[in-house]
């Protein structure tokens, strides 16, 4: 009985770390994925990190990353008027084919065809930022 | 039929722990406590509103069996219980800087929505809760 808690316990801490880190990839996602400093949030080895982050929320860090760099500029995209270039490099993509790309490949439609659908309803951020990220 | 909602839930891994963040850091109020034997009833507030109480759940039996209280464990470490509380506030940036200097986690700074200014932050456990100050 005992042994089962305390695999539980492990679980849940781990769960907890990878968590903190995951919200500091959100908090950062312009910046380039920096896995030595994530892993020393969750307390795992950089070696461990990315493993560890796939067991724990189903996809690798750079996906996830992917997903919410995306999910930023559909924000962006839909929410004013700024240039496709400016939001993908705002968002941290460094070139722009990459960018295209990536959110054809995830979203299913090209940046410009995206903005066309025009603007959000208003829900909060945090949901928003949630629901709408995209699958895939 | 209705009149309010006077009390909702969310989960947390433990009582003791939970009472030292939502009340030590957070300032709410310890509404009831009380050991129904089955369980300890434990619900708190915002200053001044008793009649609209968080109800601070540990999973486990009665309610729900051994497997099933871990599979609850495992998903509100991962963020994913939804036990999101929202409050406001009549000063994010204060309230946010009184919150950092205790040791709150923050997801988000104070930032400037259509809404209002808001932040965002986690309870030891994954939950998530944010406060909002209205335009």
């Amino acid at each position: 009985m005992w042994c089962h808690l305390a695999v539980s316990r492990a679980v849940e801490d781990t769960n907890r770390r990878m968590l903190r880190a995951r919200d500091a990839m959100d908090r950062h996602y312009a910046e380039p994925l920096d896995v030595p400093a994530l892993a020393r949030i969750a307390h795992v080895s950089p070696a461990h990190f990315s493993r560890t982050f796939r067991a724990t929320f189903g996809e690798t860090p750079h996906r996830y990353l992917q997903r919410r760099r995306v999910e930023r500029a559909m924000f962006l995209l839909r929410s004013g008027d700024r240039s496709v270039t400016d939001i993908c490099l705002e968002v941290g993509f460094t070139s722009l084919g990459t960018f295209s790309r990536t959110f054809r490949d995830i979203v299913g439609e090209t940046p410009s065809d995206y903005r066309a659908r025009g603007p959000l309803a208003p829900v909060p951020t945090c949901f928003a930022m949630s629901w709408m990220r995209p699958r895939g | 039929m209705f009149n309010a909602l006077t009390i909702s839930q969310i989960f947390v891994l433990d009582q003791d722990e939970a009472l030292d963040f939502y009340v030590g850091k957070l300032g709410l109020e310890v509404n009831t406590d009380a050991d129904l034997g089955f369980m300890r009833w434990l619900t708190i507030n915002v200053p001044g509103q008793p009649d609209r109480e968080i109800l601070l759940e540990r999973p486990g039996a009665p309610r729900m069996d051994d497997a099933t209280a871990a599979q609850v464990r495992e998903l509100l470490t991962k963020g994913a219980m939804a036990g999101t509380l929202f409050f406001s506030t009549d000063d994010c940036q204060k309230t946010y800087e009184t919150l950092l200097a205790k040791g709150v986690e923050f997801t988000d700074q104070p930032t400037k929505r259509d809404y209002g200014i808001d932040c965002g932050l986690r309870d030891p456990f994954g939950n998530a809760i944010r406060f909002s100050q209205p335009l």
